[in-house]
């Protein structure tokens, strides 16, 4: 065989490669949550008549904004392989401290200042312990849980912050004339920018590099640690702005806002479509993910299934998750171990 | 330097490990009884064994899952669901005896087990994701059920009550249930092959495959009685209060996690007793109520369980670091040698 007709050959597996790998990505997990999204959409808007109505959108994105919010930063994280269980836990230290010190008499700038830092803290704390120690993070984050939720306990007690200037409070309203949710407007601004990051820059690659194989990563000059640990730092700083979100839209603080949250933001990321052992996954799932609850909340809270019966939707939408993507591997398996059989036969 | 002195060196940490706790234990105990004495009185004493006593039971279950480096979430809606069921069961049959109560438990968190396992090990799929949707789920459908509906405390018999506040010389039964699982799951799991093959599921699960181990079989059965224990705590959560809403046991999925990490439960798998997830589930409590009687604001538990847990969590990694460089180091010498 001439070289030439090597580089021929050469062309057409890659073309026909093109084509499989381009039929690969027709079939990804992203695609399904599109048709999903569509559907959720037809059945809202065929359940209520209200449901395509600017307002239910407003509510839609009032009611998840602050858990989708988290969802991204934990993306980035479960993509690396780690996980970060405190989310809930740091919003509601947040929106404690902020209602303490606003009790107090602190100027309100100044108490949101103090918010962030100690969430910037907090997810320091979680890096720290994951990367230096090199400790489990489900377990140190399941500490954590129990750590910044129990500050805030110690901070606010059985106290409710209220008395918000309503400067602040406005939030809780669309911006402007129009009809956007102030939190959905954050979340997108900050959806894009966790896009591009994740999908267009060095660090995003080194952030699949880390899921995949972090001893590879390590070895091929990749910050690993580094890396991780500004993941938590990002993940505490966000969870914090989320409690100062919430805080605001509600118009007051408890200590045991967002309790439970962090299973809420696990299932988001998953159902988007990152795989829970690290190295893959989309910020578009992610995305899709959020709408697809929001609108399912929104129609099934529509029809008067109450808030813990929609709970069975979440779950299975989240075994389907996974379980579909396994069938398909399963299949492949089945064909292979067929076509070995078949060639033994032969 | 032979295996047999390299596993013993293993089982000393791991006995290491349940005596710091009980040591714990005991500071906790002696330092709040010298700050209020009444914190020794046989009421104190009582509650300090019965506290735990439901949480020890899905720890039980909960570390068997965990030692195949899995994870089993849906433990705390499992209650809830168990807890719910057999308190209308009681309505509908109120002299349904005390036995078959237990075994109805059992029996609805078993099945709720069995989905698990058979999903986790058979479908392959990452048990963190499966037991987190059936936390959901199982939660969904328990609102579902109930309705709105409580248990009331008046459709609960007497006898059954007696299980939850009642003792036997002076120890509370609930104690006498937990311990009774403990011992026999803990003898089991020191004992038999197939509790055994859980430990090099989790130790290395390729291995596992090539030494023979029926690995899908063995994850199946772990979820399986986790779940079944967790049906059982339900049934006792139900004894104890005498009220269930759908709310029953919520979040108790990570206290469970928790206290089997206090108790040396390795999260990745391999490693753990049952004994040392009891003995974290005490811990956990008797801190809990030590701060109750030393008139340290209620607030407070929450923060020290939490910083409690990160102690834990290092206080391991640092062991096992040392252990293995030990084994380094004497294993080098045997190769001189």
């Amino acid at each position: 065989m001439t070289t030439s007709e090597m580089a021929l050959n050469a062309d057409t597996l890659s073309e026909t490669r093109s084509l499989q790998s381009w039929l690969r990505s027709a079939v990804r997990w992203e695609s399904g949550l599109v048709v999903l999204f569509v559907v959720s959409l037809v059945y809202g808007s065929s359940v209520s008549s209200y449901f395509f109505n600017v307002q239910t959108f407003f509510f839609a994105g009032l009611n998840f904004g602050e858990i989708a919010i988290m969802a991204l930063p934990m993306t980035l994280i479960i993509i690396t392989g780690e996980i970060d269980l405190s989310v809930g836990s740091m919003l509601g230290l947040s929106a404690s401290i902020l209602g303490y010190l606003f009790m107090h008499g602190w100027n309100i700038w100044l108490a949101m200042a103090v918010c962030l830092l100690v969430g910037i803290l907090g997810g320091a704390l979680n890096g720290l312990l994951v990367t230096t120690l090199g400790l489990p993070s489900i377990a140190v984050t399941i500490g954590t849980l129990t750590l910044y939720r129990g500050i805030a306990l110690i901070v606010l007690g059985s106290n409710t912050a209220v008395g918000f200037p309503a400067s602040f409070t406005k939030i809780s309203l669309p911006i402007g004339n129009t009809h956007i949710a102030y939190d959905f407007a954050i979340f997108v601004v900050l959806a894009i920018i966790f896009g591009v990051v994740l999908h267009m820059t060095p660090v995003g690659r080194s952030i699949y590099a880390i899921g995949l194989q972090g001893e590879t990563a390590y070895f091929s000059g990749i910050r690993v640690k580094r890396i991780k640990f500004f993941l938590y730092v990002i993940s505490g700083f966000l969870c914090a702005f989320a409690g100062l979100l919430y805080t605001f839209q509600q118009a007051s603080s408890a200590s045991d806002t967002g309790l439970g949250l962090e299973l809420n933001v696990v299932a988001i990321a998953l159902f988007g479509g990152v795989s829970i052992f690290g190295g893959r996954g989309t910020i578009f799932g992610v995305v899709l993910s959020v709408a697809i609850f929001a609108s399912l909340q929104s129609s099934l809270t529509d029809v008067n299934v109450s808030a813990q019966v929609q709970s069975i939707v979440t779950g299975c939408l989240l075994l389907v998750s996974v379980l579909i993507p396994n069938a398909r591997e399963g299949l492949g398996r089945l064909r292979a171990q067929l076509r070995r059989r078949n060639a033994e036969a032969s | 330097m032979g295996v047999s002195a390299r596993s013993n060196l293993v089982s000393a940490i791991l006995r290491f490990r349940e005596l710091a706790i009980v040591v714990a234990v005991v500071i906790v105990f002696l330092l709040t009884y010298f700050k209020n004495p009444s914190f020794a009185s046989v009421a104190s004493v009582q509650q300090m064994l019965a506290g735990p006593a439901i949480i020890i039971m899905l720890g039980v279950g909960e570390t068997l899952v965990i030692v195949t480096r899995n994870v089993d979430l849906s433990v705390g809606s499992v209650l809830g669901l168990s807890a719910f069921l057999v308190g209308d069961l009681f309505a509908h049959y109120p002299h349904m005896p005390v036995i078959v109560a237990l075994l109805a438990g059992l029996l609805i968190g078993l099945a709720c087990g069995v989905v698990n396992g058979a999903i986790v090990a058979y479908a392959r799929v990452p048990a963190l994701v499966v037991t987190l949707g059936m936390l959901y789920i199982i939660r969904g459908v328990d609102a579902v059920i109930d309705n709105g509906v409580q248990i009331e405390p008046s459709q609960i018999p007497q006898s059954f009550v007696n299980l939850g506040a009642g003792t036997i010389l002076g120890v509370p039964i609930l104690f006498i249930i937990a311990a009774v699982v403990v011992a026999a799951v803990g003898y089991v799991m020191r004992t038999f092959r197939p509790a055994r093959d859980l430990y090099a599921i989790g130790s290395n699960p390729d291995a596992a495959v090539l030494a023979g181990v029926r690995v899908p079989r063995r994850i199946f059965s772990a979820f399986a009685i986790s779940g079944a224990l967790a049906g059982l705590g339900g049934a006792l959560w139900l004894a104890e209060f005498a009220t269930v809403a759908s709310t029953a046991g919520t979040g108790y999925e990570l206290n469970v996690v928790a206290a089997c990490v206090v108790g040396g439960v390795a999260i990745f798998g391999g490693s753990g007793t049952v004994l040392g997830a009891a003995l974290g589930a005490l811990l956990l409590n008797t801190i809990d109520q030590a701060l109750v009687a030393a008139r340290v604001s209620s607030f407070w538990n929450q923060a020290v369980a939490g910083l409690l847990l990160l102690v834990a969590i290092a206080f391991d990694r640092y062991v096992s670091l040392r252990a293995e460089r030990i084994l380094r180091v004497e294993g080098a010498h045997h190769d001189n040698v």
